[in-house]
């Protein structure tokens, strides 16, 4: 079990970090979800891997019987969850902003606020208005 | 996203749609005890606010709704603040569980406590969340 | 007294919610964001005071006790940390109710930036792991917001850079903490430091890189600081002036915390690989700078160049280092954020922050030069200013322990900055304005809210640095109170006898 989630595990990070070093900014959103869950499955089974004991006192009893799952793990991977979907909702929706406003997908092209010398004035325009920039660039979808 | 809308699922929407929220009041109040409690409770009732809006439209959820989902966002976390404040002014620490026995039939008593209000706010602040998420990109 | 500790958090919570409700109301919104930052200010100065007297104040969130619970600790450290949080925040709230445009008002500036501050405050207070965590993201999504507001092109890309950067720094946080979770079945900073002596130290090492990584990412450390110059200079000047004070230093605060308290196993390895990274990120930062030609640019560089002395101080581990680390950051807030606004009241006479097109506002404007000086000064360090003063004590601290080529760098790298920041005084203030430049710009008045907080900045950088025994005073204590990580597991853990959870 402890061998699977092992080899799962790697096999998670070694995918995302594959996107993260991708050029696309689709591919990078989707190496972050991945290390994401990585990172959660990492803590899962850091906190011990416990099958069919859940952590509740018996009727009769006081105390939980010795072996069981510990549910702190669980609880802060609901946390991380929530927090990574949150953000992530929020990266995807600036992911579309830049595309229409840019209409490109690779991140080689985002020098605009990396450039030597002066801030180009664009930097300061408002994102085009989402259906006039998709008429404009060449692949619209 | 209103192209196409399929006959079959706003039919089960009519039907499904209220389930949910019920399903999800259920579960708010289950996790009282048990398994249960806002998150979840709060999910599922913004599912059923997700089928509105495919198997009808934004509008159709929005006006059911009634308010703008981040207002349900501030009002949810305003709840769980109010009930933190409420341990502080009877001189616990912050979010300390303060519990009130209402003695009912019998040997059954009913006990209410600010965990559950607290969760109210839990309930509220995931839907409103999510349905802000959600209508902004179904809206692009 | 433990209402103290608490309240920071519940006012930031309160007043972001508040402030929603009013967000369409402009002067209800500037009213009650002014009076929500004085009474933040208000709160910590009592908070402060009353740690200096009676010491580390701790609280059990929902009397749960810990190690089970999750608990607010402050601590010398932390709570001048809050206190000086609180006052530049205020500062940049007076400004930026004089600067913010009402369409980025109505969708919900000060909401954003009052959650902001419930970030940092809990950052700064939490005495639990996993908690510092969420702070950290609820810190995050209040800048990332904050930092799009507005959606101009340069904003949008330099968040996509913020956005991925940070977020690959929590995913190495998440997996640092599940690995230590894994090794010691507890999350609470005090019950952590006590396990943790007791285990294997080559797997100690493992995960104390790894929240070097987690952290150095957010504080802006050498090799990962690329994000920084990338976007701290896309948004308004207020948001730009509040997460080059602010953002930042919550990283290096973590650093302190994790490396004074967790991983003091194995200084000789961690330690020595915080000092490279220190003098690197000095060197890099300021040479950074001198290839720039706009004003909040150059500032952006600064802000990694001096991240490098504090990491410096902590990378010693003596209590000289420490205290300057303390020093050196409590100066570096007011005056990295007075900087910034300063430079926005240039963009806004001028409409322009870029060098080669600015010239002779001093002679236009000579207040205005004499401002700038106060905080330019100190930030290279010349007497008597609080620069010079948490400059000495860094090099001091240096000398002590026999880091000669970091101090030296530490040396060079001042006169670098002096370099630098005598830059924008030639290009700017002194030089003859450029080829049919500015012609209109006599008509432009400043409102006074944005006049006020700079003053009031300058002048603390002053009293800082005349009057510094005081602050040097505090720095000495916070870092004993940092060094002795026996007293905080004393006050925290308290009489509870924590058994070991089996099965954990």
């Amino acid at each position: 079990m402890e061998f699977l989630f092992a080899i799962m595990i790697g096999t998670l990070y070694g995918c995302s970090l594959y996107l993260l070093l991708r050029r696309s900014i689709v591919k990078l959103a989707i190496g972050l979800i991945l290390l994401g869950n990585g990172a959660n499955l990492l803590i899962f089974s850091a906190g011990g891997l416990v099958r069919g004991r859940p952590p509740l006192v018996p009727e009769d009893a006081t105390s939980v019987p010795a072996p069981y799952a510990d549910p702190l793990p669980q609880a802060l991977i609901l946390t991380a969850i929530v927090i990574s979907f949150g953000v992530l909702v929020f990266a995807v929706a600036l992911i579309y902003r830049t595309y229409r406003a840019l209409a490109t997908d690779d991140l080689d092209d985002l020098t605009a606020t990396d450039r030597l010398g002066e801030v180009p004035e664009a930097a300061h325009q408002p994102v085009v208005p989402v259906g006039v920039s998709a008429s404009n660039s060449q692949d619209g979808r | 996203m209103t192209a196409l809308p399929s006959l079959i699922l706003r039919t089960a929407v009519r039907w499904i749609s209220p389930l949910l929220l019920l399903f999800s009041l259920f579960l708010l109040l289950r996790g009282h005890y048990e398994p249960g409690g806002g998150f979840s409770g709060g999910l599922i009732a913004a599912t059923g606010f997700a089928l509105l809006t495919f198997g009808y439209s934004l509008n159709t959820a929005r006006r059911l709704l009634r308010v703008p989902p981040i207002t349900l966002v501030a009002v949810g976390i305003g709840l769980s603040l109010a009930t933190g404040i409420l341990a502080l002014i009877t001189g616990k620490p912050f979010l300390t569980g303060l519990w009130v026995k209402v003695p009912l039939a019998g040997t059954v008593t009913l006990e209410l406590g600010t965990p559950l209000l607290f969760d109210v706010g839990v309930y509220l602040t995931v839907i409103g969340a999510t349905l802000t998420m959600l209508f902004e990109f179904a809206e692009e | 007294m433990g209402l103290l500790v608490t309240l920071p958090l519940l006012l930031s919570l309160a007043f972001s919610l508040t402030l929603f409700a009013v967000r369409r109301r402009r002067t209800a919104s500037h009213v009650l964001a002014i009076i929500g930052a004085s009474a933040l200010l208000a709160l910590a100065i009592a908070l402060l005071v009353v740690v200096a007297r009676e010491g580390l104040q701790v609280v059990a969130l929902g009397e749960w006790p810990a190690p089970y619970g999750i608990v607010l600790v402050a601590d010398l450290f932390s709570a001048a940390m809050v206190l000086i949080c609180a006052l530049v925040s205020w500062a940049t709230i007076v400004y930026a109710t004089a600067w913010i445009d009402p369409e980025r008002e109505r969708t919900g500036f000060y909401p954003l930036v009052f959650a902001l501050l419930l970030g940092v405050n809990g950052a700064f207070l939490t005495g639990d792991l996993f908690n510092l965590y969420v702070w950290f993201e609820v810190m995050l999504m209040a800048s990332f917001v904050l930092l799009v507001l507005g959606a101009e092109r340069g904003q949008v890309e330099g968040g996509i850079k913020y956005v991925s950067l940070n977020l690959l720094a929590s995913a190495f946080f998440l997996s640092a903490t599940g690995i230590l979770y894994g090794i010691s079945g507890t999350l609470n900073f005090a019950d952590l430091s006590r396990v943790l002596s007791g285990t294997d130290p080559r797997i100690l090492d493992l995960v104390a890189v790894l929240f070097g990584i987690a952290f150095g990412i957010k504080a802006g450390v050498f090799p990962l600081f690329f994000w920084l110059p990338a976007s701290y200079h896309t948004p308004p000047v207020p948001v730009s002036a509040l997460f080059a004070g602010l953002l930042t230093k919550v990283g290096v605060y973590a650093l302190v915390r994790v490396f004074t308290l967790l991983f003091v196993h194995n200084p000789g390895w961690t330690h020595t690989l915080l000092l490279g990274c220190a003098a690197l990120t000095m060197l890099t930062g300021v040479f950074g700078a001198l290839a720039q030609h706009d004003v909040r640019r150059i500032l952006s560089f600064h802000i990694v160049s001096q991240i490098g002395y504090m990491i410096f101080g902590l990378a010693l581990l003596t209590p000289l280092g420490l205290a300057s680390s303390v020093f050196y950051l409590i100066h570096h807030i007011v005056v990295k954020t007075n900087l910034f606004l300063i430079g926005g009241l240039i963009e806004r006479a001028f409409g322009t922050g870029s060098l080669d097109r600015l010239g002779g506002i001093f002679r236009e404007r000579a207040w205005l030069g004499l401002l700038f000086l106060i905080p330019a000064f100190s930030l290279a360090g010349i007497p008597p200013l609080s620069g010079f003063t948490a400059k000495l004590l860094v090099i001091r601290a240096g000398l002590a322990t026999h880091s000669y080529l970091a101090t030296a760098i530490a040396v060079v790298v001042g006169l670098f900055t002096l370099l630098s920041m005598l830059k924008i005084w030639n290009e700017a203030f002194w030089k003859a304005p450029p080829e049919g430049g500015h012609a209109d710009t006599a008509s432009v008045q400043y409102n006074a809210r944005l006049i006020l907080p700079t003053i009031v900045l300058a002048a603390v950088t002053l009293y800082l640095g005349i009057a510094g025994e005081m602050l040097l005073g505090l720095s000495m204590k916070a870092a004993e109170q940092l060094l002795d990580p026996a007293g905080y597991r004393a006050a925290v853990l308290g009489t509870v006898n924590p058994v070991v959870i089996a099965g954990g």
